[in-house]
């Protein structure tokens, strides 16, 4: 399982891995908003958080098809099916090197944007706790997602129709911990609605992921 | 570790392919699997490996012993000779990829990124793979395509050494490997279509 990580982790940073892409896009859409919403930073501190989270989602699901899809091709999806390993192993582990490779750069990536959108004090620390928390869960749904559109040509638009509903309850509630972490009230009901939406499609959706890909490799 | 396999149906795309199919494969042997083109010889090779579920018919012999070898294999572009059949080791568990290296002479090539190997080179490498499974039944799927005449050489040598260890292998080709292997054709076997009972003939 190391060996599965530490590979697809040396794939990414290798050329045309895709690391960074995610991370280009994010930067790219918070450079962009306050050229198209305008420069009051009232207006920007205000919707800070939201485009933030929203960038950051958006980032993630731009490097989910080839979250399998890479595997597939080659054929060692195949391989990886027929190897010891447990396929709900298997999709637990891509996705981790999902998050590793994406999910937490945004993380790390998001404070420094948030200055960029005017975003308040407060908020910073806010921001970075509800990513943290909620990354993950954008990760382990992408690998539900990448596995059930896994074989289709072009599965890119399907996986992202897909997966889009799935996302909305973390966009919600994170997004709704930063903007109430931005204006100094209290966080800590979707807060902990986050860390549950993510607990447990961490701890569910890799069975489902397996299943599906299972009847996909058939 | 002796496969059986009993009155196997198996499907493609939801359609019959091959029917009544039974042989064994004892330790130390080598089975030829032969048939024209889309009988099924892939899927069957799919089947065994459990990748797909029998239509009927039983499989003895466990899963976890059968190494298998696709049409494609499986190799990473950017990563080298090494790091590709190391990261397989890791996975089957075993750590030396020395002997793989030297019966498949990819030791000059060891550093170089597989994507920048020739189509010979590449399959060289996806069969080297099989020897660092450690897994006894070998499930071949046309492995010398594009190999050249010292290359299917070393395979039939690799094969033949793994015989010798007490493994076995099913090998789908077309040509002759020089192995003393009994030649399995599924010709016979081929699913024929279902007649049409009154239900079905009731819509034409």
């Amino acid at each position: 399982m190391i060996a599965l990580l530490l590979r697809d982790l040396k794939l990414a940073f290798r050329a045309g891995g895709g690391f960074g892409l995610g991370l280009a896009f994010f930067l790219i859409v918070t450079v962009l908003v306050p050229f198209s919403v305008g420069p009051q930073s009232s207006l920007l501190s205000t919707i800070a958080p939201g485009v933030l989270w929203l960038g950051a989602l958006l980032a993630c699901l731009l490097s989910l098809d080839r979250l399998l899809a890479l595997d597939w091709e080659d054929g060692s999806l195949d391989l990886l099916a027929t190897a010891p390993l447990p396929l709900e192993a298997v999709v637990t582990i891509k996705a981790l090197a999902h998050w590793l490779t994406t999910g937490l750069p945004l993380v790390l990536a998001a404070p420094f944007l948030g200055v960029l959108l005017n975003l308040p004090a407060p908020g910073f620390a806010w921001l970075v706790i509800s990513l943290l928390i909620g990354t993950p869960a954008m990760s382990v749904i992408g690998t539900f997602g990448a596995a059930l559109t896994v074989g289709l040509k072009r599965g890119g638009l399907l996986l992202s129709l897909l997966v889009l509903p799935l996302y909305v309850p973390t966009l919600i509630f994170g997004a709704e911990v930063a903007r109430r972490g931005a204006t100094g009230m209290e966080t800590q009901t979707p807060l902990l609605m986050l860390a549950g939406i993510t607990a447990a499609t961490v701890a569910l959706l890799p069975f489902a992921s397996a299943a599906v890909l299972r009847i996909n490799l058939r | 570790m002796t496969l059986t396999v009993t009155d196997l149906a198996i499907t493609r795309g939801g359609i019959p392919v091959l029917e009544g199919l039974s042989f064994t494969l004892p330790p130390g042997k080598a089975l030829i699997l032969r048939g024209p083109n889309g009988i099924g010889k892939t899927t069957l090779l799919r089947t065994l490996a459990g990748l797909q579920p029998p239509l009927t018919g039983r499989i003895d012999g466990a899963e976890d012993q059968i190494a298998y070898a696709s049409h494609s294999d499986g190799l990473k572009p950017t990563l080298t000779v090494t790091e590709n059949l190391s990261f397989w080791a890791a996975v089957f568990g075993t750590k030396d990829i020395q002997p793989a290296l030297d019966a498949f002479a990819l030791n000059e090539l060891s550093d170089r990124h597989a994507g920048n190997l020739s189509a010979g080179q590449k399959r060289r490498l996806g069969l080297a793979r099989m020897l660092v499974t450690g897994r006894p039944i070998w499930m071949l799927d046309e492995p010398t395509v594009s190999l050249d005449k010292n290359a299917v050489q070393m395979f039939a040598d690799a094969v033949r050494a793994h015989l010798g260890q007490g493994g076995s292998a099913l090998i789908a080709t077309h040509i002759d490997l020089g192995l003393d292997g009994e030649v399995l054709d599924v010709g016979p076997n081929k699913a024929k279509p279902k007649p049409i009972d009154d239900f079905d003939g009731g819509f034409l």
